[in-house]
């Protein structure tokens, strides 16, 4: 791909939680519960009108659909505020310094007084319906090798709540997340490549983790990428959580889009015209009333019906791939499961499959008149749900005569994206008039520019200098989240610098790859736990089970888990008479082979004692039994 | 005219757009020691200092840039200056029941103000319908303003008003009429329309909000829905408040007028019935009778006693109370005076004397609870049958606020002393309940 040919033009919004001791609006802790709710309550938010006299697409899109909220609550994490049920406290001012701290460590330029916005969104993740936010700062820029990337702005606001489910009309969400402080960063669309998006998203990773105050685990950090050719439109992709996404994220955007505009061509030469397509859907579920097909029999089965729309000139390009795994179809079903609530659609280019036959595809053709120049896009539901459904499809279609459509998308795991909301206009902001406006005085600034945190380049020098670890390893710890906590470690002697490196990056890594969530472990039980093996009450090789245990079992300590899964040391009385007991029992082997017994015996002893004995000891006191052995 | 060009600019900085020619809206650029900015010019608060100018920027933030002497103001162009267009207003269907909506002002009929930059009552029943248009399918709407205030500056004058204006609509026909108002004195305005009204053939519903309806989780929207349909479909003909039951949008309940107390800041459900059940309820569209007693629909010919006396006072005792500060209401020229007593209705023995002397001026002394919940009871401790001695009447379990404002409508519709005392100790509008029910913990 010639991304420079393409005029690609890609922005990043890094949204980050801050580790600051309240939440931003309130006095409530910023941190998440795992249980069951003590409390719930039910509410329905409808479209407003901003400062500007026009109702947003997106909100009153969002109410149209009918939904009903449920949220969920404890108390420790939430107050009336979360709830909407009282008004805003002050910006919290630690906050405020972080957003300034970042601002000045790259260079932008403070405002002068803060003005806390509204920004309209009524899918629930809020309870008011708005997200309160605002502008911290403007400008600044990141030095990336002998590139320069300039930022727009710094933001800092709320965090929306948690989606726990969504079903019929009702969502569910959890408020807990709801108030905790986000920093946002927001570059300039100066990235022209998917390998310098990722580049530019990991510095602005570094720099915000060189601040020291950002909270950690999944889903503390959120990337929103803004892509664009040219010929195509600016689409956002919302909440690209890993890192190594990012750049699958715009590669796969940029051939979506690339693919769109093809297809425009490809539909003007067949001449296909906007008024060709035409929103009538017909009732052809006679035609299926011996199907098969499981999805169509259970939908008639239910009292639904059987509804078709031809697409004029269509044909093969319903089926056209897209970007991997998503074809023109794909972002058909999407719309239509959002506008109907159907489970999906049917479409000629990829019929007979799903146990939709040849005859009965060639039925459908007829009734609809379709020629083999025309696709026909089929849905099975309740009749309104399905006209609602293939209305949104034939608007697509429309749409892909013109281009590529301006929208709001969600990544996938895989890195592609599906098509989640209309896009917002800026007409959806307006002054949250409950929290008066904050001067940012000079004094502030000086304060804060004369204790500004290390850069990540300079904590890398001074690393491999003073604890001794290599440039790799280092670098492996000030990406981490946990470089901060590292330091103090050493600084109190807690740990062997190697060992407490490799642990809290690569092992942590992996552990949390297997599915633990290590994001969950707070630094006072890392340190308790690394406190333990400085002890000698436990045996490094335990510390990943440890930490496993830890992070299932909310509210135990190490020594906990130490009890709870055997883990304690063994006594070197204990251990001599477990090493005795093992020689003697291999005492054939061991008048054969004598010293050469070792490495079995001790294959067989660490089996059984690893994480409770040093290897090292279980060798001292295996050599003297064999010693002892050999001699008699 | 400029004056709402440049709306809270002041000074120097107002000097400095006047000269650019620049107005609320207008883009523009301002040159700086820290750089260049570029937006439209947003207004400011009143309250807020003179030297710095908002913009609203093309993301649709507003940020705030400090403005010195150097400091250039350059006029790039007109933006739009921001309007409030209310959406078309829904069709009125036929053969509705008739609802009159009566706004008075409050946060259920106000907006967000980006001239002052606060809430502002400044929305029209009109624009309320038009923006909660379900109303037009549940009744045939007539609404109009009668006042637009917040509710701390409502006095008698508007109470009479008020009544005034609900036995026009009735005189018109109305099948129900719905009264906005602001949720801070509701509780007042209820209490005297229940007595200024007598004799009512429909419902008289007062509505609030505690959330402002340029929000999308505000409680005016279910707020209006439930009242409206409860306004033209209620069996009752009772003067009633009615809100948020929890916190939850599932649920309004409505609050006989005199026994509704407002018992929290900010919640949608701050208003709770005080020593009573509540009347109603509206639930999935439905209203829910709770009272089995009560007025009927259709039953009587409206009569107007609408007048209140203002030389009432309303005295919550405290330690340390000074009997000369009861002597002033006297000197003064009061007529009656409330005490917000402690318990079961006291105050300290150091106010016997101003008390006595009170009574003997003619003033009408009653006696409410401070501590909002039980009656009073004047006949168990010495000090409750002293102050009933020199003259204090006990008044039940009636909430102070309400009985501040009978005693305005009691002594304006007597012509003595005992005809306010008396009309004071009958159970005008279900002031008292006979019996206090159980109700657990309250907050």
């Amino acid at each position: 791909m010639d991304y420079a040919k393409l005029g690609l033009k890609v922005g990043l919004e890094v949204h980050q939680e801050l580790a600051t001791e309240h939440k931003l609006f309130c006095k409530c802790p910023p941190l998440l519960f795992r249980d069951e709710p003590e409390y719930t309550f039910i509410r329905r938010l409808r479209p407003s009108q901003s400062e500007l006299g026009e109702i947003d697409p997106a909100a009153l899109f969002e109410f149209l659909k009918g939904k009903t909220i449920v949220y969920e609550a404890n108390r420790e994490t939430s107050c009336l505020v979360e709830m909407d049920e009282e008004p805003p406290g002050p910006l919290n001012p630690e906050a405020l310094d972080i957003c300034l701290t970042f601002t000045l460590l790259t260079g932008g330029a403070p405002v002068d007084e803060v003005h806390v916005m509204r920004k309209i969104v009524v899918d629930g993740s809020n309870t008011t319906g708005f997200q309160r936010t605002c502008v911290t700062s403007l400008g600044g820029q990141l030095e990336i090798g002998d590139k320069t990337y300039s930022l727009q702005q710094v933001g800092l606001e709320e965090d929306a709540a948690r989606k726990i489910a969504e079903e019929g009309g009702v969502s569910r969400y959890r408020i807990d997340r709801l108030g905790i402080p986000l920093i946002e960063v927001t570059t300039d669309p100066v990235i022209y490549s998917p390998e310098e998006a990722e580049e530019v998203a990991l510095a602005i990773g570094q720099i915000l983790r060189a601040t020291g105050k950002v909270r950690r685990g999944l889903g503390t950090i959120r990337q929103d990428v803004n892509i664009s050719i040219v010929g195509g439109a600016l689409i956002e992709i919302k909440g690209v959580q890993e890192l190594n996404l990012v750049s699958k994220v715009v590669e796969y955007e940029v051939q979506r889009q690339v693919k769109l505009i093809e297809l425009v061509e490809l539909l003007k030469e067949r001449g296909v015209k906007a008024t060709d397509i035409k929103d009538e859907p017909l009732d052809v579920s006679d035609l299926f009333a011996k199907t098969k097909s499981r999805i169509v029999k259970n939908a008639l089965g239910r009292g639904g019906r059987v509804l078709a729309v031809k697409l004029g000139g269509f044909a093969g390009c319903v089926g056209m791939e897209l970007c991997p795994d998503r074809r023109l179809g794909t972002e058909m079903a999407d719309h239509a499961k959002f506008a109907g609530g159907v489970r999906g659609i049917f479409h000629t280019d990829e019929l007979p499959a799903y146990d939709i036959t040849v005859e009965e595809v060639e039925a459908l053709r007829k009734r609809v008149g379709a020629s083999d120049a025309d696709a026909v896009v089929i849905v099975a539901d309740e009749e309104e749900s399905c006209r609602k459904a293939l209305s949104a499809v034939v608007k697509r279609a429309k749409e892909a005569l013109e281009g590529v459509p301006s929208e709001t998308r969600a990544a996938n795991p895989d890195g592609t994206t599906h098509f989640t909301r209309p896009r917002p206009g800026a007409a959806r902001m307006y002054p949250e008039t409950d929290v008066p406006p904050i001067v940012v005085s000079s004094e502030r600034i000086a304060g804060l520019r004369a204790n500004l945190p290390e850069m990540p380049e300079v904590k890398l020098e001074r690393f491999t200098a003073d604890y001794g670890i290599n440039e790799k390893l280092a670098r492996q710890v000030i990406n981490s989240d946990y470089t901060q906590l590292y330091e103090e470690m050493m600084g109190e002697g807690l740990a062997d610098p190697v060992q407490l490196a490799v642990t809290l990056t690569e092992d942590f890594r992996g552990l949390q790859r297997d599915g633990v969530e290590i994001g969950s472990i707070s630094d006072a039980l890392i340190r308790d736990t690394f406190g333990l093996l400085k002890a000698g009450k436990t045996a490094k090789e335990s510390l990943p089970q440890i930490f496993t245990w830890l992070a299932e079992n909310s509210g135990g300590s190490p020594a906990d888990a130490l009890d709870a899964l055997g883990l304690g040391m063994i006594g070197v009385d204990e251990l001599r008479r477990m090493v005795e007991a093992k020689v003697t029992e291999n005492r054939e082997m061991v008048e054969r082979m004598g010293d050469r017994a070792m490495g079995p015996l001790m294959g067989m002893m660490m089996g059984e004692v690893r994480g409770r004995a040093e290897a090292k000891d279980v060798q001292a006191l295996l050599r003297e039994a064999i010693g002892a052995l050999t001699r008699e | 005219m400029s004056e709402e060009r440049l709306h809270g600019y002041r000074g120097k900085l107002r000097e400095a757009l006047e000269a650019a020619g620049v107005g609320i809206g207008d883009l523009l650029r301002i040159d700086s020691g820290d750089g260049s900015f570029e937006g439209s010019l947003m207004p400011r608060v009143e309250t807020a200092d003179d030297w710095h100018i908002v913009l609203k920027m093309k993301s649709g933030y507003n940020v705030g840039i400090a403005f010195d002497e150097g400091a250039k103001v350059v006029r790039l162009g007109q933006a739009e200056k921001p309007e409030f267009r209310p959406p078309p207003l829904p069709e009125v269907k036929q053969g509705l029941p008739r609802v009159s909506i009566v706004s008075t002002g409050g946060t259920i009929a106000s907006r967000v103000d980006y001239i002052t930059g606060g809430v502002h009552a400044a929305m029209s029943s009109k624009d309320l319908l038009s923006i909660v248009p379900e109303l037009s399918d549940i009744a045939a709407v007539d609404a109009n303003i009668l006042y637009s205030t917040f509710s701390e500056n409502i006095d008698a004058e508007q109470w009479t008003g008020i009544a005034r204006r609900v036995a026009e609509k009735v005189k018109e026909g109305s099948q129900g009429v719905v009264i906005t108002h602001g949720t801070d004195t509701l509780g007042y305005s209820s209490a005297a329309l229940s007595f200024a009204l007598r004799n009512l053939p429909i419902p008289v519903i007062f509505v609030g909000s505690q959330r402002s309806s340029d929000r999308p989780s505000s409680d005016a929207a279910t707020n209006l829905l439930g009242v409206v349909s409860t306004a033209a479909h209620a069996p009752f003909a009772e003067v009633v408040l009615g809100m948020h039951e929890t916190t939850s949008d599932t649920s309004i309940i409505f609050h006989w007028g005199t026994k509704a107390r407002k018992l929290h800041t900010s919640t949608r459900y701050a208003f709770q019935s005080v020593n009573a059940e509540p009347l109603a309820r509206y639930v999935d569209g439905k209203v829910e009778m709770v009272a089995e007693r009560y007025r009927k629909r259709g039953e009587g010919e409206l009569e107007l006693m609408d007048s209140f006396e203002s030389k009432v006072a309303l005295i919550k005792f405290h330690p340390g109370f000074q009997p000369s500060t009861v002597d002033w209401y006297v000197d003064d020229g009061y007529k009656g005076i409330i005490l917000e007593g402690t318990g079961l209705g006291h105050v300290s023995t150091g106010l016997y004397d101003a008390l006595r002397r009170a009574v003997k001026a003619g003033v009408v002394l009653g006696m409410a609870p401070q501590c909002v919940w039980g009656r009073i009871d004047m006949d168990v401790y010495s000090t409750g049958r002293e102050l009933q001695e020199i003259g204090v009447e006990p008044l039940g379990d009636m909430l102070a606020e309400t009985a501040f404002v009978k005693l305005r409508w009691a002594l304006a519709n007597s012509d003595d002393t005992e005809g306010a005392l008396d009309l004071m100790r009958r159970n005008i509008a279900g002031e008292y309940s006979d019996r206090t029910l159980y109700t657990g913990r309250f907050g």
